[in-house]
């Protein structure tokens, strides 16, 4: 089964081998409201971890999705130009972001599992 | 919100509250050399409103005025003729003092209109979305060069030496204080610059104007090809958008950013400005686009109407992260620009551009049949460069002395370069008549 670590950012990465999947969390999701526009990064961007990379708005708000991780980009989820909506209905499934091929993998120690991620929400209120 | 002076015992109470004894405490961090002396020496004492109008049209008549002179001065702001019904229309209260559209329910007036300035922009530039314009052709084309650094995430602009120089200073300044490189070509005098060799992966952008600063009308579409093949943008600066109503629209060419001073249409030229800036680009770099937008919907009972639009990329939504920190359109010269495009219509606008060529042919030949002058364009629409068989400066200085506004040395905006120091440009609209060219083709044969 894959690992799934979360950052402060309340982003979530998907680590199979040297690859990471990455997109927002369900709360990230009920936070931002009805998510209108999903700006992926482009494939062969290297990345730093903490950098920039992609930008969500929602009905609400526009707000920028950090690296949890350095690499390079491999794969952005481009269903989402049209159907940005996913991200509200499957923030861990079809509404994902981008793939990134990752240069550190002790970065994800940094990382949250999913029951440290679970309490730092509810520390949220 | 009341907009109210303060009372001396509103100042007195902040004053206390922060334990300072006055408000030029406040400033007493400014060193004393900077700081005027308690009376500013040399000034006449106050005086009646009819004394002072007095003094002002004493000052005024020191200037050649364009509408009361021979005037062939062009290089990026143009002597046009404007309808007096522009005026009128701009100068209606509900236009003339309406703030930023945030509210659609009671600003559908001011967001049609802008909404048609932008329609009438993509059509123009043959692009695909315009904003409601910036605040003019020069500081819209450092926005330009910004916005191809966000969409390329590259950090070098290739400008030509055909941009106009007042661009490129602006350019030049952004590019100091933001942090990019801006790579600037040599005066492209004959209009033969090649930027194609210099365009590679580090290219954000190249800045080419057309026609050129010095009047060339070019085809772009192959630098076009050139900087979409290295990744860069391909930004087409018009600083005489009338030029549109003849030339190959930029976005025909390929054009990724286009930028216009707007001046031309509806606008005096009243001492530099205020002027407006047309600024459109393609739908795939529309969120990266500086500046405000207008969108047409349907309200509720599903009747069109019209409201800002992709205000994320704004300040007042994005803080630090806006696309720019411009919110305020040149709102109320984009209304004369749409008011007076509107007059002309299509058919119209393009026969004031076949006037402008015209006349400045006209004008051409009979400067260029003076001996010792030669024109350096083999193309250009209402204005044009001619070297001189001296220095162009005190040529321009003798003919204002004969009350002639004969044209704008190079040197002037291009100060220091012996290549340019014998070369003058002209420009001649529709407002040029025999009265004009007649005298200047005269006086320059008695200058030279």
């Amino acid at each position: 089964m894959a690992d799934v670590k979360y950052s402060e950012e309340h982003e979530w990465i998907r680590v199979e081998g040297d690859t990471g999947t990455i997109g927002i969390t369900q709360y990230a999701q009920e936070q931002l409201g009805d998510v209108v526009f999903v700006d992926v990064p482009a494939a062969s961007r290297k990345v730093a971890k903490g950098e920039a990379v992609a930008v969500v708005e929602s009905v609400k708000a526009a707000s920028d999705i950090y690296a949890p991780v350095s690499g390079e980009v491999i794969e952005s989820n481009a269903a989402l130009a049209d159907t940005p909506g996913d991200v509200n209905a499957e923030p861990m499934g079809k509404g994902w972001f981008f793939k990134i091929k990752m240069s550190d993998k002790g970065e994800l120690a940094g990382l949250m599992d999913e029951a440290a991620y679970a309490a730092f929400v509810k520390g949220l209120g | 919100m009341r907009y109210l002076p303060l009372t001396d015992a509103d100042r007195r109470e902040m004053l206390s509250v922060i334990g300072a004894k006055s408000v030029d405490e406040l400033f007493r961090d400014v060193p004393t050399s900077a700081v005027l002396g308690a009376k500013i020496g040399g000034l006449p004492d106050h005086q009646g409103e009819l004394e002072v109008e007095r003094a002002f049209q004493a000052y005024a008549a020191k200037n050649l005025s364009p509408a009361t002179t021979p005037f062939f001065i062009g290089a990026g702001a143009y002597r046009h003729h404007v309808p007096s019904t522009v005026d009128y229309m701009i100068q209606r209260g509900e236009f003339l003092t309406s703030y930023t559209p945030y509210q659609p329910e009671i600003t559908q007036g001011t967001l049609q209109y802008l909404f048609e300035f932008q329609t009438q922009i993509t059509l123009l530039t043959g692009m695909e979305v315009a904003n409601a314009s910036m605040y003019d052709g020069s500081t819209g084309t450092a926005e330009a060069v910004l916005m191809a650094n966000r969409v390329t995430r590259r950090h070098k602009a290739l400008i030509s030496g055909g941009l106009h120089p007042q661009y490129r200073s602006i350019i030049e300044t952004t590019a100091k204080w933001e942090g990019f490189g801006a790579v600037i070509g040599k005066p492209d005098v004959d209009g033969l610059e090649d930027l194609i060799a210099a365009v590679d992966k580090d290219t954000s952008c190249v800045v080419v104007q057309n026609p050129s600063f010095f009047g060339h009308v070019r085809d772009f579409a192959k630098l076009a090809a050139a900087c979409h093949a290295a990744g860069a943008l391909l930004i087409v600066v018009v600083t005489e958008v009338v030029s549109l109503g003849l030339i190959k629209p930029p976005g025909e060419m390929g054009a990724d950013i286009v930028v216009c001073e707007g001046q031309s249409i509806g606008n005096g030229l009243g001492f530099g400005g205020p002027y407006v800036g047309l600024f459109a680009t393609r739908e795939k770099y529309m969120r990266q686009m500086p500046g405000r937008l207008v969108g047409e919907t349907v309200d509720a009972d599903g009747k069109r109407g019209f409201v800002l639009t992709l205000s994320t990329r704004e300040q007042h939504i994005r803080r630090e992260k806006a696309t720019s920190n411009i919110c305020t359109n040149a709102g109320l010269c984009a209304l004369a620009f749409t008011v007076h495009l509107t007059l002309l219509g299509e058919a119209g606008f393009k026969r004031l551009a076949e006037i402008n060529h015209a006349k400045a042919s006209e004008l051409a030949d009979r400067v260029a049949a003076i001996p010792g002058v030669k024109l350096l364009n083999d193309s250009f629409f209402n204005e044009f460069t001619v070297r001189l068989p001296k220095p162009a400066a005190p040529v321009v200085e003798a003919l204002a002395a004969k009350r002639i506004l004969g044209g704008l040395p190079v040197s002037r905006l291009i100060p220091n370069d012996p290549s340019v120091e014998n070369l003058l440009l002209l420009a001649a609209t529709e407002t040029a008549t025999e009265h004009g060219m007649g005298p200047l083709v005269a006086a320059l044969k008695e200058v030279l």
